[in-house]
């Protein structure tokens, strides 16, 4: 396989699993928004920008800090690098310079969710926010669902090893922001707990179902960063991704005999997370823990690039 | 124009609804499916290939970059004796043309024979002095033609023009049918078609054949393209995965003391045969446009090395030139002994004083085509022209007369098309594909038929507002019993 084509694969999965990730993030910030006494809903679109990486982008646009300035911002602004709407461009643009390593079932999927996003120039109300978020959502699931038909060999693996690298990416965002947020400096974790804070976390990963099955004594803010972090069942956990990450690049090792630095840096890094416990994790600070493991994840990136000579 | 009807390629000379005796049953399929329901289907399509990305670009518009040909769904049809007739002249006409280039890059016995002047093929742009002396295997040079054709009355096909460099608009061929075989199922019980959806084997049968010599075991061939941002480029990546090929740009390219390598995961993969679908000047900056940043450099010194098969050789320009165009009979002639099949189209070149004399007195009745235009820029068509551009046209003849020909405005045939006020006669062309390989040359039953959407308007250019339809061959005998 060409090196680009690699590269643009996998950059297609990562920029899918971002699209999808962020339509995620403003439905549950939505729902928080409802739920919390005015004007406290502000703190959640504030605290979506957070997750997103934009709050600085945002701020620099100049407009004003209310719901909807944000959800366009974070749907549609071309200025935001990782709006639903660039994400799509980019990852359209990376499938469509690689159409040949697609079906044509997935980059229909890609062509259509760019499609549904080209002609729009405003989120609308809430309810058409929902609706086009929505809409993201199904389209993201329609591409999964045509991955999973694709030929089992090098193409779906890059796509789907990028998806993996992103997914622990958000996820690590995700818990690090909110966590920030909902704990005060010097408040002890599993001290008082504000539920729809927490349900919001459970919800951007569709995971509040999940949740309660296993975990049957109610929400409490370690288990849900246990979930989140530790349990390999829910796919979008920290461990779950790793575990994705080595086994794709495991595939890709066997097919093509390239193995290297980023087998041994995301063996390593499922080995020590198999290792650990939430509560070791929250005495070592919890905001540490998951810095560093943006940094390791972002460090594996570069590995990988290396290592199928991306550049 | 003259007032005459054009001649309609289903219903004939009469005009009328009635067609003719062998096309009945598609005269009776146009006739009973009601506009509304042609129209739905055609929608349909053209959403699917929206949906497809069959899209092309058209230079200097940037608001629509991305833009559908329109697809018509009224099929154009040949019978079987009418593409029997057509194959044996493409045949005749594309061999001659490989004969052709290989003479003027090798021996140039038709320049000493007197058959072309010389200073048409030696001072010609087209003509690339650097390449003389390289013979690629077997001798074929323009392994894929694609060569326009028109028709004004049920025997009267003419050759337009010869397209020998990177001819597009194949993939529409396999598209359309299958867009067709989708929305209009019914058409294909009426009467036996030859099917087309195997082009990309043979097309990949052809670059194979063509491998360097001791690298036929197994060759490995990609397409070259521009880039996504190429105006073609759909059509780039679904003929690579139609062949299952890689469809490589220049920087995924390297050449080192004149072999090719394409740069994998796995480090660098050699490459023996390279459709390329990029033009000449800009296929290796060390040879054509130094300033080219989509070629590939030492890539024209690999060639001619013999050490990779470029799929059209370079400087086959030389053979489509629209000067070399009307030496097209005597060429034909030459190579082969015996008359062309397939008729030229008229035409006056400018460079000689008494044809520039002809078309300057009749300007209004001609078209004038640059001799290094295409794609439908350049060019006067004299009956629809306004006065000042017949004006322009003039200054710029009087000025450049060799860098023009003239040719009478031809009654275009039609072919029954939806538009917005029902089903009505549109003008048409044709373009068949020819592939020339080890094993000889093979054509596809099958071609890409451009139509002119405006009412009586000549012009069928995509890039001008044309649109496509299928084609369709009838085989000889119906492929199925029944009872």
């Amino acid at each position: 396989m060409l090196s680009r084509t690699a590269a643009s694969l996998y950059w297609l999965g990562r920029y899918v699993e971002r699209a999808e990730f962020t339509a995620r993030l403003i439905e549950a910030t939505i729902r928080l928004d409802a739920l919390s006494p005015r004007p406290a809903g502000m703190g959640a679109w504030e605290s979506a920008l957070a997750v997103a990486a934009a709050d600085h982008g945002f701020a620099a646009t100049g407009e004003g800090l209310n719901p909807a300035n944000v959800a366009r911002y974070l749907t549609l602004s071309n200025d935001n690098p990782s709006s639903i709407r660039s994400c799509l461009d980019s990852a359209r643009g990376n499938a469509r310079a690689v159409r040949t390593a697609l079906s044509r079932e997935a980059w229909e999927a890609i062509n259509r969710a760019w499609l549904g996003l080209r002609d729009r120039s405003s989120t609308g109300g809430t309810h058409a926010t929902l609706a086009l978020v929505d809409a993201v959502k199904a389209e993201t699931r329609g591409f999964e669902g045509a991955l999973h038909r694709m030929l089992r060999n090098e193409p779906s693996w890059f796509i789907s090893l990028g998806a993996a690298v992103e997914r622990a990416d958000n996820t690590a965002r995700l818990i690090d922001v909110k966590y920030h947020l909902l704990l005060p400096e010097g408040e002890m974790v599993g001290g008082v707990m504000d539920r729809d804070q927490w349900t919001t976390i459970l919800h951007t990963v569709s995971a509040v179902t999940a949740y309660r099955w296993l975990y049957r004594d109610g929400l409490r803010p370690v288990q849900v960063a246990e979930l989140l972090i530790h349990r390999r069942e829910l796919p979008r956990s920290l461990a779950a991704s790793v575990d994705e990450v080595v086994s794709h690049l495991n595939l890709l090792g066997k097919r093509t005999g390239l193995q290297g630095e980023a087998d041994r840096m995301a063996r390593a890094r499922q080995a020590t997370m198999a290792r650990d416990s939430i509560d070791r994790v929250i005495a070592g600070g919890l905001h540490e823990y998951l810095s560093a493991f943006i940094v390791e994840n972002s460090a594996l990136d570069r590995a990988i690039g290396k290592q199928f000579r991306f550049a | 124009m003259g007032k005459r009807a054009a001649f309609d390629e289903i219903r004939g000379h009469e005009g009328g609804d009635a067609a003719r005796p062998e096309f009945a049953a598609l005269g009776s399929w146009i006739r009973d499916t009601p506009p509304a329901e042609l129209n739905r289907r055609q929608q349909a399509a053209e959403a699917a290939f929206r949906q497809l990305g069959i899209t092309f670009a058209v230079y200097g518009e940037a608001e629509a970059a991305e833009r559908i040909i329109p697809f018509d769904i009224v099929p154009r049809v040949f019978t079987a004796p009418e593409w029997a007739r057509l194959s044996e002249g493409l045949v005749q006409r594309v061999v001659a043309i490989n004969a052709f280039l290989d003479d003027v890059y090798g021996a140039r016995r038709i320049i000493a024979d007197g058959v072309v002047p010389p200073e048409l093929i030696l001072a010609n742009p087209q003509f690339r002095p650097v390449l003389a002396g390289a013979r690629p295997p077997h001798g074929i040079f323009a392994h894929i033609c694609g060569i326009d054709l028109v028709r004004t009355g049920p025997e009267e096909f003419f050759v337009l023009e010869d397209n020998a460099r990177t001819p597009s608009g194949v993939s529409y061929m396999l598209e359309n049918r299958e867009a067709m075989l989708r929305l209009c199922p019914e058409l294909f019980e009426l009467f036996p078609v030859a099917p087309v959806d195997d082009y990309p084997d043979a097309l990949h049968g052809t670059l194979r054949s063509v491998a360097p010599r001791g690298r036929s075991s197994n060759p490995v061939c990609v397409l070259l393209t521009p880039g996504h941002f190429n105006s073609a480029f759909y059509e780039h990546s679904f003929l690579a995965d139609s062949m299952g090929i890689e469809l490589v740009e220049a920087a995924d390219l390297v050449v080192d003391d004149d072999i090719v390598w394409m740069k994998t995961i796995e480090g660098l993969v050699r490459v023996d045969v390279i459709y390329r679908r990029l033009d000449d000047d800009y296929l290796d900056p060390l040879v054509f446009l130094p300033e080219s940043v989509l070629g590939v450099p030492g890539l024209v010194s690999a060639y001619m090395a013999g050490n990779v098969t470029l799929v059209n050789a370079p400087g086959t320009g030389i053979a489509d030139d629209k000067a070399i165009y009307s030496y097209m009979p005597e060429i034909v002639k030459y190579y082969t002994g015996s008359e062309a099949k397939l008729p030229n189209v008229e035409t006056w070149r400018c460079r000689e004083p008494d044809c520039l004399r002809y078309v300057l007195d009749n300007l209004s009745d001609l078209v004038v085509k640059l001799v290094d235009g295409s794609g439908g820029y350049g060019m006067l068509v004299g009956p629809t022209a306004t006065r000042h551009e017949i004006e322009c046209f003039r200054a710029a003849l009087v000025a450049e007369p060799h860098r023009y020909i003239a040719q009478p405005t031809l009654a275009l045939s039609t072919v029954p098309t939806l538009t917005e006020q029902g089903v009505a006669p549109r003008h048409v062309d044709f373009r068949p594909f020819v592939l020339s390989g080890a094993d000889g040359v093979t054509i596809v039953p099958g071609g890409l038929t451009r139509v002119a959407l405006r009412e009586g308007s000549l012009v069928v250019n995509s890039s001008q507002g044309g649109g496509t339809k299928d084609s369709l061959i009838l085989l000889d005998r119906p492929q199925r019993g029944g009872r």
